[in-house]
């Protein structure tokens, strides 16, 4: 179905009212679109926010031609760079999706839905044959969706080379967050849960510690591909290349991750429900101090616990050595996002 | 960069741990698993018993015991004391000799292995020429006679165990004293027995399988008599004189031998098949006692008629006109007699039958009228129902104490009054430093109570919820029921019964208040009984209630058991604790959470379904509240109905076995169906090890969510007096935890004492927390203001703890499997945690807080969790700063079972089953520490030395 009509090329207007049009001149009022454009290099872009919107309709030369898809049956692979040059023919697949089943895609979720969902970290820190990878799981019902086995690998020690067992990643499960990333793969060897060593360690007890950190899950990884490490030095690690080392006050607390062992906090605290009231994140009793975690050997107490609870938005802490400075930023109110609670800040 | 910072070992704390924590395994308690071997020694009075792992265990007087293992953890086949000495040797199914000896040392004996020994042969002679089948140590205690497979008779040299060669007996030596056309060489094949002349030493009695019996004299080298039996021999036994012995035979059969010096090949003076004339099972081994008034007793393993009875496990006693043949659940490993040690004596006076069965020991009073059994102080078989959960009591107050006693005394009035009849050995540790309950329930719906506060585990009483409810079970299927003049005279002892006839019965869960004597149990089926000890019979109606705990959810159905019936009307109960109202659970689901409140008068319970609170004061259900997930739709319909059937369909296809083992030998006269059962076990292992190996070892890693199954089943129950709503007002509370990491938390009022009766108890849920990591809720516990737990109920009404700190601010603990957290209180704020899994990768299995006092001041004691983890490994964690203060490896961690049954006490020590009749005992405290400390003291030689002089001048004097 094709729809011409016209709009102010100086006032667009936003998007949401956009959307609404699109939706009304197709008599579509309550179905979920994605809309996309050709941009002047052929290339198909979405438009799913203001700033794209804006910019589809500047560059509008003078026809803007716009697709529509169904949110459900969408061909993600569909947009991006070249997507036009590429394939004369997508205007033919967008209108016919059940006519270009011949190659699997890779999926990415749409834009307007990003967030992180794994992290390449502690890039520098790590010998160049490992990998430190998180996966984000909060918020979002995709499986972590991996096995891990028993193996042996070889290490070299001392006295030459020793075959030792070791855990070994052995399915990945498709669309699970895991494969997703495409960080992890089979038979990558896992040498770390969240900064503990896994050697010496059952398969089942790899497999409670893993549940256990599931909503923060840091795996260290030998890959069994070596040709896709991360190169030491170059720009290359880019965006996923998150480094404890970085010594920036904390612009972006949420990925601002260090595996240092057991201080890692960054699950979603849990829910009290008040005399049957809303639910609501427990908050931290006290801050920093009490939140040096339970394996430091400082043993504090804390007369002051009874209202030592501070509900302030944002402090900036001292730790006691005076050399370390936290940043504590609580949780803002119906974000469900990754919170840290107050420890995990280590720099 | 904290990992840096982080401060050494705190020295002082150091120290102090050393003061407090010390793992140590000290006891077992109950009955050897698997028992292969019985040995007694009259002269140290003291019994010995091995077991197919390899284990000797040797028990005297109670709290006298020993405990060894041999390497090889082989099968024990044989066990024979030295005469006169503190010294056994065992033989192995590996046919190796072990000599173990009692030393003292440190002011206790200790049991120790000092030589080791395999019998050679020479070379390229089979392994059956020295395969040892027949153990013989000499009076003179230099040597041991080894009868052998081959026919040979070994001597060995004690304790060298050098073989001196040219005194063996060979089947060559023997048969030219045996007239041939009687004999050829096969007749002296394998020794079956071998027994040493009562008053010359220098003869022993050789019975080989075949049925030759030799008397040979050591000092000439020669058969002296011979006796030519026609069955296959079993066993020889001599009277106490020595003019006669006994042999008993595989037909059935026993015969009498005169042994005179005139006639040397003689015919048997009386030969007799006890319970002819059909075909009769082996008889393997026989006493012939003499008494003073004349009739022997004659006292026989076996001998049943094989077709109507070749399945039983018996003894027989025939004294005159009596005749009883003793009837055991389980097989007879072996037996011995008690008799008068006196060599001066001139009969035997036996005293005491002692039966080692596979499952439990059993000793008959032979003096008493009846042959009553007498009561074992030590061995008691555990798993006479099988264990289905424990729970332990400290510090019992003296006065509940011996009202369970004088209830359980009313339960023995059967046993026989006879003193323990095993008594060698003395008791040196210090009395138990107080007294501890533990309470056994078991599937067929007992409970046990047991004394642990010492080194033997003793039953005090048993206690039967069975009355309450109407089964199946037909009161006359009893095999007690014989009449009169059955034939032949069975009777049923021991108590061994692993044939439950209502698995519904089983209790889950037990909770019993020192202070008040409130009882309350709960079981399989749903049932919650409240109790109350009563010192008299009586007879009275039970209450019931019923609690559905699923309310308003709509539409679901029920799959597992059906609720038990209850009797109605009055129900006769016996002194001890008597039910007197039945909560009943709807759906009729496993009760997995149980908390009394003796105070308050309340009790808690919780199934997989939700949790409900009981006033059993006023008899009226306060309030129920449904923890299910609607989408959980396994609990709904009875999640452990699937496992449990799978159980009962085991238990009823090996009650099949059973009754096709007797219907069959009924019918085919016998035959190897223990061979039966052991295929059929043997096929069923092997199936669940080929599904084993057929799934693929890999673990799935996927985070818990709120749609897992069984997020319902409430796990824990706890009450607390403590600040719930505000800071200023503390309530009473009820907290539950579930599966799927909620916490529940309730206000209760509950009317003060004078109005208890006319205002109802009321509840209000005040709180919910949800532990985002959803691991199932294993502990709670609150926290006063001086962060110590909060009391027990009624423990400060009896001045027995401080009142708790109403003024500093209370903390909630909450354990999960995988997390310690404290919140603060009343507002919930998380304070601290120590995430275990996440760290170590083990799980919580076993929570208690348990109190460590120093063994090196009086006056310092602190509270600490003990934990015990799925991996096996016992954790000490301190309050209130949730600090891991030591480690140690307890459990093997493939023993799920064992886990299972952990149960911690109060002061530091705990208990697990190492098997389904054995209790573990350990202690994690450096001042509480029960073990056996004993001393065994050589007796007196001179009444003994009277028999071995008097041999050796016999001997003397023939030579």
């Amino acid at each position: 179905e094709f729809r011409r009509f016209s709009l102010e090329r100086s006032k667009p207007g936003k998007f949401e009212e956009f959307y609404g049009l699109l939706q009304h001149v197709h008599k579509i009022p309550n179905v979920d679109v994605l809309v996309g454009y050709t941009d002047i290099h052929g290339d198909l872009l979405p438009i799913n926010n203001d700033d794209n919107y804006h910019k589809a309709v500047s560059t509008a030369n003078p026809l803007l031609r716009i697709f529509i898809q169904r949110k459900e049956d969408a061909d993600y692979s569909a947009f991006g760079t070249d997507t036009m040059t590429r394939k004369k023919n997508v205007l033919s697949n967008v209108l016919r999706p059940d006519n270009h089943k011949k190659k699997p895609h890779i999926v990415i979720s749409m834009p307007q839905d990003f967030r992180p969902v794994s992290s390449i970290i502690d890039v520098d820190i790590l010998p160049e044959t490992h990998r430190r990878v998180r996966l984000y799981k909060y918020g979002t019902d995709k499986p972590l969706g991996f096995y891990i086995r028993d193996g042996s690998s070889v290490r070299v020690t001392p006295h030459g080379l020793e075959k030792v067992p070791g855990i070994f990643i052995s399915r990945l499960v498709p669309g699970g967050l895991a494969q997703s990333t495409g960080l992890l793969a089979v038979n990558d060897e896992v040498l770390e849960v969240n900064g503990i060593e896994v050697s010496g360690k059952s398969l089942d007890q790899v497999t409670d510690m893993m549940i256990a950190n599931s909503r923060n899950l840091i795996i260290t990884v030998r890959p069994a591909n070596q040709r896709n490490n991360v190169v030491r030095n170059s720009r290359t690690s880019g965006s996923s290349g998150q480094s404890t080392e970085s010594s920036l006050p904390s612009s972006t607390p949420n990925i601002l991750g260090s595996v240092l062992q057991g201080e890692e906090e960054s699950d979603e605290e849990d829910i009290i429900i008040e005399d049957s009231g809303e639910p609501q994140q427990i908050p931290k009793a006290t801050p920093a101090s009490e939140s040096v975690e339970s394996l430091s050997q400082i043993e504090l107490l804390h007369e002051s616990t009874q209202n030592g609870f501070l509900p302030s938005s944002e402090m900036n802490l001292n730790h006691s050595t005076g050399s370390i400075s936290m940043e504590y930023e609580a949780p803002e109110p119906g974000r469900k996002s990754l919170e840290e609670d107050g420890t995990i800040i280590t720099l | 960069m904290r990992r840096f910072l982080r401060p050494g070992h705190d020295p002082v704390r150091e120290r102090l741990k050393r003061d407090l924590f010390q793992f140590n395994k000290t006891v077992e308690h109950g009955f050897p698993h698997q028992p292969s071997a019985l040995g007694y020694s009259p002269f140290l009075r003291l019994m010995a018993i091995g077991t197919r792992s390899g284990a000797i265990k040797l028990y005297g007087a109670p709290g006298v015991e020993f405990m060894g293992l041999h390497e090889e953890n082989n099968t024990v086949m044989q066990i024979h004391f030295i005469p006169d000495q503190c010294q056994l040797v065992t033989l192995l199914d590996d046919n190796s000799l072990h000599l173990w000896s009692l030393k003292q040392h440190g002011g206790t004996s200790e049991l120790r292995e000092e030589h080791r020994f395999t019998l050679k042969g020479p070379p390229g002679s089979p392994p059956s020429a020295t395969q040892v089948t027949a153990v013989l140590p000499h009076s003179s205690r230099e040597v041991l006679y080894l009868g052998t497979e081959s026919g040979n008779i070994f001597v060995v040299e004690l304790p060298s165990f050098r073989v001196l060669e040219d005194r063996t007996i060979t089947p060559e030596a023997v048969l030219q004293w045996i007239p041939e056309d009687n004999c050829n060489r096969r007749s002296c094949e394998l020794v079956e027995a071998l027994r040493e002349h009562p008053k010359n030493p220098d003869q022993i009695l050789i019975g080989y399988s075949r049925g030759l019996i030799v008397l040979w004299d050591l000092q000439n080298n020669k058969a002296t008599h011979h006796f030519l039996g026609s069955q296959q021999l079993e066993n020889l036994y001599w009277q106490r004189d020595g003019s006669r012995f006994i042999s008993c035979h595989y037909d059935g059969s026993y015969s009498q031998w005169p042994v005179s010096s005139d006639n040397r090949q003689s015919e048997p003076l009386q030969s007799t098949v006890p319970y002819g004339p059909f075909p009769c099972k082996a008889i393997s081994k026989i006493y012939w006692q003499t008494t003073k008034n004349g009739l022997p007793y004659i006292i026989f393993q076996g001998g049943m008629p094989r077709a109507s009875y070749g399945d039983r496990h018996s003894i027989s006693v025939i004294h005159g006109s009596q005749q009883t043949a003793f009837d055991f659940t389980s097989r007879v490993i072996d037996f011995f007699i008690i008799f008068s040690s006196d060599p001066a004596a001139d009969f035997d006076d036996p005293s005491a039958l002692v039966v080692l069965a596979e499952e439990e020991l059993v000793v008959i009073d032979l003096k008493s009228a009846g042959w009553p059994a007498v009561h074992p102080p030590y061995l008691a078989s555990l798993h006479c129902s099988a264990i289905t959960c424990s729970h332990h009591v400290s510090n019992i107050p003296l006065k509940l104490w011996e009202r369970i006693i004088s209830a359980g005394s009313k339960q023995n009035i059967h046993y026989s009054t006879m003193p323990w009849p095993i008594d060698g050995g003395t008791n040196i540790a210090p009395d138990p430093p107080q007294r501890d309950l533990l309470l056994t329930g078991h599937e067929d719906g007992t409970v046990r109570f047991w004394d642990a506060s010492g080194v033997c585990l003793h039953l005090l009483y048993k206690l039967s919820t069975v009355r309450v409810f109407l089964t199946d079970a037909d009161p006359n299927d009893n095999m007690n029921t014989l009449g009169e003049d059955e034939w032949p005279p069975l009777r049923k002892v021991g108590t061994f019964d692993p044939y439950s006839d209502d698995p519904r019965l089983g209790i889950q869960k037990i909770y019993l208040c020192k202070y008040s004597g409130y009882l309350a149990v709960a079981g399989t089926a749903g049932q919650v009984l409240v109790m109350e000890l009563n010192d008299e019979d009586a007879e009275h109606v039970v209450d019931h209630a019923e609690a559905d705990l699923l309310q308003d959810q709509e539409g679901y159905r029920w799959k597992g058991h059906e609720k038990l019936k209850t009797r109605d009307g009055p129900v006769r109960f016996e002194a001890g604790f008597q039910p007197f109202v039945l909560v009943q659970c709807q759906p009729p689901a496993v009760v997995t959470s149980l908390a009394l409140h003796s105070e308050w008068r309340l009790v808690a319970f919780g199934t997989s379904h939700g949790f409900g609170l009981f006033d059993h004061q006023q008899k009226r259900l306060v309030f129920v509240k449904c923890t299910l997930h609607p989408s959980d739709q396994l609990a709904l319909e009875g999640p452990l109905s699937r496992v449990k059937s799978l159980k009962k369909s085991l238990r009823q296809s090996f009650r099949r076995i059973r009754r096709s083992r007797v219907s069959s030998r009924k019918r085919r006269g016998g035959g190897g169906n223990a061979s039966e059962v052991q295929e059929a076990n043997a096929k069923f292992d092997q199936d669940v090890l080929q599904e084993m190996e057929l799934a693929p070892v890999q673990r799935k890693i996927e985070a818990r969510s709120a749609e897992d199954s069984f997020t319902g089943f409430v796990r824990t129950l706890y009450f607390a007096d403590t600040f719930l709503r505000d800071s200023s007002r503390h309530c009473p509370s009820l907290w539950a935890g579930t599966n799927g990491g909620t916490v529940y938390a309730f206000c209760l009022r509950v009317p003060p004492a004078e109005r208890r009766m006319d205002e109802p108890v009321r509840a209000e849920q005040a709180k919910e927390i949800q532990l985002m990591h959803r691991a199932p809720v294993v502990g709670i516990l609150v926290l006063d203001g001086r962060s110590t737990p909060l009391p027990e109920p009624l423990e400060v009404a009896h001045d027995l703890s401080k009142s708790p700190d109403m003024q500093g601010s209370h903390q909630l603990l909450v354990v999960s499997e995988e997390q310690f957290k404290v919140f603060t209180l009343p507002k919930v704020s998380s304070k601290l945690k120590l995430k275990l899994t996440a760290l170590e990768g083990c799980r919580v299995r076993k929570v208690t807080v348990a109190n460590f006092g120093s063994c090196k001041t009086d006056d310092y004691s602190e509270n600490d969790l003990a934990v015990l983890t799925n991996l096996g490994d016992i954790q000490i964690i301190s309050l209130p700063f949730l600090k891991l203060q030591i480690r140690y490896p307890c459990i093997r961690k493939e023993d799920v079972s064992g886990i299972a049954s952990c149960v911690f006490t109060k002061y530091g020590q705990g208990f697990y089953l190492i098997s389904p009749s054995e209790f573990e005992r350990f202690s994690l405290s450096t001042k509480w520490l029960v073990e056996p400390r004993c001393i065994v003291d050589m007796p007196e030689v001179t009444s003994n030395n009277h028999l071995h002089k008097s041999g050796t001048e016999n001997a003397a004097r023939k030579s």
